[in-house]
């Protein structure tokens, strides 16, 4: 029973990453929101580092989350 | 009338084979992951096609579509790789067109009743697809740099222009840093499919249930549905992004592996 528990709060604990990489995009879209309204012209030009950072800053808060799948399907 | 049961979210993803097929000890059943993306290949073929069958100076919609298309994937290698990175255009673009069209074809709604073996399947949604597709971007990377650089590929673990005491730590950053680029491909385009159609479920789940408990909660279903309806719109918009960003990592991985001697 406790090695259940102690599972589920595992999984929990693992999806605290999310919390991250919600900052993360925060910032990401939030300063190229800045730069961009400060010089539209150079906006489109960056749009493709823009999504480069996004994707690598969500890919913190997925490894937390397939953390916690992988505990909770118990696929190890 | 179909059961109100709330499905197991987990459900969508299983594979059923559908016509069972053995190569002495190896399995190679035709399942519902290989019948979509045999769907999905054949869908591109037949778009593409169709678009290129009749072709005009002034396109019409579908020739517009392609050329739509065509013109995306080769700016995003333009700008990403340069001039040099032509020949890596038809892999790029089936890349491209086939991750984009195995996630949208993920998102449309199974016909209810259907046995389970004709369920709409997301093959993207199962880290062995994405996995084999990132191999296969760092396989290319790997041995087109070596052949195109020589042992100058290896510079790109050692940038230049570094104080020679930095090399002790920024040498095994690279390395890590390159050795994780097929797992973090694989796992993001994974995590993203599955994750999003958990919640799907998740949420046509709880309309379901709420149906069945009846009385005031049956008016509350259509807050979750609602929510559904979001989701799938999120969803949209996920499967064209991580389609868009897969090319695009692979686009940067490329370069690299062109310019590894100019590091």
């Amino acid at each position: 029973m406790e090695v259940d528990a102690a599972k589920l709060i595992g999984a929990g604990l693992a999806t605290i990453p999310l919390a991250g990489a919600g900052v993360g995009l925060g910032l990401i879209f939030g300063n190229f929101l800045t730069g961009a309204f400060r010089n539209p012209s150079a906006a489109a030009a960056n749009q493709t580092t823009m999504l480069l950072g996004f994707a690598l800053t969500e890919f913190t808060g997925l490894l937390g989350f397939t953390i916690s799948i992988l505990i909770l399907l118990e696929i190890f | 009338m179909y059961s109100l049961r709330a499905a197991d979210p987990m459900e969508q993803f299983e594979i059923v084979p559908i016509v069972n097929l053995s190569l002495g000890s190896i399995d190679i059943s035709l399942t519902n992951s290989a019948l979509w993306m045999v769907i999905g290949t054949g869908a591109i073929i037949l778009f593409f096609f169709a678009a290129t069958r009749r072709t005009a100076l002034i396109p019409g919609r579908t020739q517009s579509l392609a050329e739509v298309l065509y013109e995306f994937v080769s700016n995003l290698l333009r700008d990403t790789v340069g001039s040099e990175g032509r020949k890596f255009f038809p892999y790029v673009f089936t890349l491209f067109l086939w991750i984009l069209v195995a996630n949208f074809f993920g998102l449309i709604p199974s016909l209810p009743g259907l046995p389970h073996e004709l369920h709409t399947f997301t093959t993207t949604s199962h880290l062995a697809v994405t996995l084999a597709l990132a191999m296969l971007t760092i396989t290319i990377v790997i041995i087109y740099g070596f052949w195109k650089n020589g042992l100058g590929f290896l510079k790109l673990f050692a940038p230049s222009g570094v104080p020679p005491l930095m090399y002790i730590l920024l040498v095994p950053i690279e390395l890590v840093s390159f050795l994780s680029r097929p797992l973090s491909l694989a796992i993001r385009l994974f995590a993203n499919m599955f994750a999003g159609h958990i919640i799907l479920k998740l949420f046509a789940g709880f309309v379901g249930s709420l149906l069945a408990a009846g009385g005031a909660l049956t008016l509350i279903g259509i807050v979750p549905f609602l929510g559904a309806i979001a989701v799938t719109a999120l969803e949209f918009l996920v499967a064209a992004l991580q389609a868009y960003v897969f090319a695009v990592l692979t686009c940067i991985y490329l370069n690299d592996a062109v310019h590894a001697a100019d590091h």
